[in-house]
């Protein structure tokens, strides 16, 4: 019989592993589509290392909405711009001693600030959702719609923002390309399409135009 | 068993690893973009494990927010993107220059 505790241990292990090795060929792999890949691959091992957290609603939020929606748009866009990709790799041995000394030195300073020795002490306990009665997810929005509810109507506001200035950005009239104006179309009104003259409903015979007199014009 | 520091350990090094990507990857925006999803993730981490072990929602409330924010980030970053492609027919930083900065 497996210890439960030493089981969640080890699929940390090997979820973190997945999550590093997959963030570390984001930032070295050649092609710009792999790097897309390695970085769905990366959010879905960090969601699975939520999962281990019983942080179940972010876990499935974290799958949903970055991998389904915004990994999604990045390959869209990686796909779409035709990208010299050589060129783009010139100075990546040049930089690459500059960039490993500072993670390097960044990682020993955080380490050092953790201080690993003293949060071993520091388990898990139990959850407090399954403590105040609640699955996760209801336990995230009791305090969203309630202590959080403005932060959460902002965020909206951000969202909307982000498609309107998204959607502003891309937008071009190309010149020369005939368009449909709907709004035009639509406050039309009869007097712009057809003009009514009032005159004589007969006319003498002497000032009926000859065949050769209507042809002129 | 899973302790803190297992959480805050692997946080440090996706945020170490993506802040070297932005070092060795300075000409590509797109994996510029990249590094910056893998930092926001990093941070990620770190509060839903103090979230999970403080036993407070706000970590995880944060959490939330930090998922909108970078999404709404990175849309208007790839439009931004679209268009300088559009417009110079490149992604690369160091030809992005007309500002002399």
């Amino acid at each position: 019989m497996i210890d439960p505790q030493m089981f969640q241990l080890v699929c940390f292990y090997a979820f973190a592993a997945v999550t590093v090795l997959a963030a570390l060929s984001v930032i070295t792999l050649r092609n710009s589509v792999h790097a897309v890949l390695a970085l769905v691959l990366t959010f879905f091992s960090t969601a699975c290392i939520w999962m281990l957290a019983e942080a179940e609603f972010l876990a499935i939020a974290l799958i949903v909405v970055y991998v389904g929606a915004v990994m999604v748009l990045f390959l869209f866009v990686v796909m779409m711009l035709d990208i010299d990709q050589e060129k783009l790799r010139e100075g990546f041995v040049k930089y690459l001693p500059v960039g490993l000394i500072v993670a390097i030195a960044m990682l020993v300073e955080m380490l050092g600030l953790i201080g690993v020795r003293i949060m071993h002490a520091q388990t898990m306990g139990d959850n407090p959702a399954t403590a105040a009665g609640l699955s996760n997810t209801a336990w995230l929005g009791m305090a969203l719609y309630s202590q959080y509810l403005l932060p959460f109507e902002v965020a909206a506001l951000i969202l909307t923002v982000g498609v309107i200035a998204a959607v502003a950005l891309t937008l071009r009239q190309r010149k020369g390309v005939r368009h449909q104006q709907a709004s035009e179309q639509v406050a039309v009104k009869a007097s712009d399409r057809v003009r009514i003259i009032k005159m004589a409903a007969e006319r003498s015979a002497d000032s009926e135009p000859t065949p050769a007199q209507e042809s002129k014009p | 068993m899973i302790t803190l520091s297992h959480y805050i350990v692997l946080g440090a090094i996706l945020f170490c690893i993506s802040v070297a990507g932005l070092f060795i990857n300075r000409k590509n925006v797109i994996v510029l973009l990249m590094a910056i999803e893998l930092m926001l993730l990093a941070v990620n981490i770190n509060f839903v494990a103090f979230s999970r072990f403080g036993h407070d929602v706000a970590g995880q409330v944060f959490v939330f927010f930090i998922l909108t924010v970078a999404a709404a980030e990175s849309a208007i970053g790839l439009a931004i993107l679209v268009l300088l492609f559009r417009n110079r027919n490149t992604v690369n930083v160091a030809e992005i220059d007309s500002m002399k900065g």
